[in-house]
């Protein structure tokens, strides 16, 4: 740490040296308080640190090094490959790149129809009316119905798909596809365009969008409820609208949750099960093909992806924020 | 807010009453108020029921028995009852077994990875050391890493398991330990298990907000750091351990990802539920009531699925019915300090 920035210093500890000094016995810093509480400190994150080591760094590296390789499973040798994993996955593999746009754009819809679905159930939730902690219960109960394998077991398999694709044929029996009709009425009178296309994605979708957003709704509500109410009784005295206050107030106060619920809801996208990139990944590597190398490749391509949203989307969202503050 | 002062003002009056003295005011608020609620009722009950509708059609379709699921006059409730699809589904899941190496993986991985994590979490709350915020950093790469990435790697290390070249002394070369419990509870007790870099964030999020007076005060009464944890700072974060727990319990129940890297050598119900779609149409071309047949109609198959996910989600939606509190109202408690 340099001179310069010694005053805003925020450790009890200055530069390297007394970092490493805390270590070692016979230094001079060695018995005082802090470096007991440091070095026990240090001794309760150690599983983490040899767990991230041995069992993330360590593999990162060795997939990364896969990814470039060639990867034979019987003798587990890797024959250096340059880049030939990803042209493949880009150039010759015949799903890879449609299954990644597919995905990128549904997520992209997802992200946001999920954020503005979560925030719009948590303001209702926290309104007070009969049944209030029974909608809690119920809204919350996607996070387990959800989870690992249960979302897409029941379209998973092909013969299942051939009985989708028949009931959509013939129409849906039990009644008028709602949105479908809408969207051709629209259509016909010439108002529809990208917009409402991209609208009724999200109206078709309304399943998964409730199923993925429980925690959300959780983290919305607990923002919410940590607003002090006497906000509200001073913007109330001054002759606030119910709807001023909520974007005055409750918006603001709450939007930082916002960025927390978009990167979770980003990750939980790509972890889903029901993700056909990684149905794919998968297939490649445990399937015929048994290619790890490609399927390394492959996961590093949508790790990279995953990691630019994210990033685009805090950025987008924390100079948003900002600007209320 | 304002509900009380109108009542105040004319309280043994009726309600046109005190609506002509408000110049018609009161009614409109009154309209108002009574179509917003009407409104959000809707809205709840559409949304609760889109999220229930599914388990209950399955629970319907499970009691079917195969006429009635061509029958198009049957909607929900079945016309003839039978319990006999619940056996086949068992059968094809190996269900006690399956339930139980299920029940006790999962038990005994959460009880790992929270112990792991509750030690991490407090390291992290309340100690000074160098290169903490690279660490910290870790632990929210953590959480955006998704497994998947590292998936052939681990693979690769487990089905040539070396730790140091220790076991290469021992044994004379690498072992396979990939289907054995092991490499999971390692992975577990050193926080690099399912989702583990939540459990520390929400741990470390909660750890925070107790104050360090508590400690101090535990201190000065010659209370030693460890001893303090574990009499002070443990009994207070119960609550939320217990929440942690609960999740990682459900999470590991369901999941397919380590199951089916890992935990091959144990018959789990995730990765059979998973195996069945593929599976059911021989099984059914076996039992009795299909003899003869070798392609089982989709209908069908799809009713013994929606079993198999019936017997996954009963038994975590009972314990969430008795669990829910503490599923909920701890996340409330640290997701507000974010």
């Amino acid at each position: 740490m340099s001179k310069k920035n010694k005053k805003y210093r925020e450790h009890w500890y200055s530069g390297i040296t007394e970092a490493f000094q805390m270590y070692l016995p016979g230094s001079k810093i060695y018995h005082t308080i802090p470096a007991r509480r440091a070095r026990v400190g240090f001794l309760f994150i150690l599983p983490f640190i040899i767990g991230f080591i041995a069992f993330m760094v360590r593999p990162l590296i060795i997939s990364l090094r896969m990814s470039f390789s060639q990867y034979t499973i019987k003798t587990g040798e890797m024959v250096w490959n340059g880049v030939g994993n990803y042209t493949y996955a880009f150039n010759t593999d015949p799903d890879y790149n449609q299954l990644l746009t597919n995905e990128i754009s549904r997520m992209a819809i997802n992200v946001i129809a999920t954020l503005v679905l979560s925030f719009v159930i948590a303001v209702i939730l926290n309104q007070k009316f009969k049944g209030r902690i029974l909608c809690r219960i119920i809204f919350f109960l996607p996070v387990i119905l959800s989870s690992g394998v249960l979302p897409g077991i029941e379209t998973s398999s092909s013969s299942l798909n051939l009985l989708k694709s028949m009931s959509d044929s013939m129409g849906d029996s039990s009644g008028v596809n709602l949105s479908a009709s809408i969207q051709n009425l629209l259509s016909v009178s010439g108002v529809a365009g990208d917009v409402f296309d991209v609208i009724f994605q999200m109206i078709d979708a309304i399943y998964d969008i409730v199923m993925a957003s429980g925690i959300q709704i959780i983290v919305f509500l607990s923002g919410l409820q940590s607003i002090s109410p006497s906000l509200y009784e001073a913007a109330d005295v001054e002759g606030c609208s119910a709807w001023e206050s909520f974007w005055k107030i409750t918006f603001p106060m709450v939007s930082p949750l916002l960025l927390v619920n978009c990167i979770y809801t980003i990750i939980d996208f790509f972890m889903k099960n029901d993700n056909q990139v990684m149905e794919h990944i998968n297939d490649v590597m445990y399937g015929v093909r048994m290619d790890l190398g490609l399927a390394a490749a492959e996961s590093w391509i949508y790790f990279g992806v995953a990691v630019a949203f994210i990033g685009i989307s805090a950025f987008i969202i924390s100079r948003a924020v900002k600007s209320y503050e | 807010m304002s509900k009380d002062n109108t009542i105040f003002i004319g309280e043994n009056k009726s309600f046109w009453d005190r609506n002509r003295r408000s110049g018609g005011y009161l009614l409109k608020r009154r309209i108002k108020e009574i179509s917003i609620s009407v409104v959000r009722a809707l809205l709840m009950f559409g949304l609760c029921f889109m999220i229930i509708s599914p388990m209950i059609s399955r629970l319907s379709m499970s009691l079917m028995q195969e006429q009635d699921l061509y029958d198009s006059t049957i909607v929900l409730l079945p016309r003839n009852i039978t319990f006999e699809n619940y056996a086949i589904v068992a059968r094809s899941c190996q269900l006690p077994t399956s339930m139980l190496n299920t029940l006790w993986i999962s038990i005994v991985t959460s009880i790992c990875q929270i112990v792991s994590c509750t030690l991490v979490a407090y390291g992290f709350a309340r100690f000074d050391f160098p290169l903490k915020k690279f660490w910290f950093a870790c632990v929210v790469a953590l959480i955006i890493i998704p497994p998947q990435t590292i998936q052939s790697a681990l693979y690769q290390t487990f089905t040539r398991f070396d730790l140091f070249g220790i076991i290469t002394a021992i044994t004379g070369g690498p072992i396979n330990i990939r289907s054995s419990i092991w490499p999971y509870i390692m992975m577990c007790l050193t926080c690099m298990g399912l989702k583990d870099g939540l459990y520390i964030y929400m741990l470390r999020q909660y750890f925070k907000g107790v104050p360090e007076s508590l400690e101090e005060a535990a201190y000065v009464d010659g209370c030693g750091t460890l001893h303090t944890f574990f009499k002070i700072m443990l009994p207070d974060a119960m609550p939320i351990i217990a929440s942690c727990f609960l999740f990682s319990f459900v999470w590991q129940w369901t999941d397919l990802f380590y199951s089916r890297n890992f935990l091959t050598g144990y018959k789990l119900f995730a990765p059979l539920l998973s195996g069945m779609p593929d599976r059911i149409g021989q099984e059914l071309a076996g039992t009795s009531l299909n003899a003869g047949q070798q392609t089982v109609d989709p209908a069908r198959s799809l009713q013994m699925i929606s079993i198999g996910v019936l017997f996954c989600c009963v038994p975590l939606i009972i314990l969430y019915c008795f669990t829910q509190r503490t599923f909920v109202e701890s996340l409330a408690m640290t997701g507000s300090k974010e």
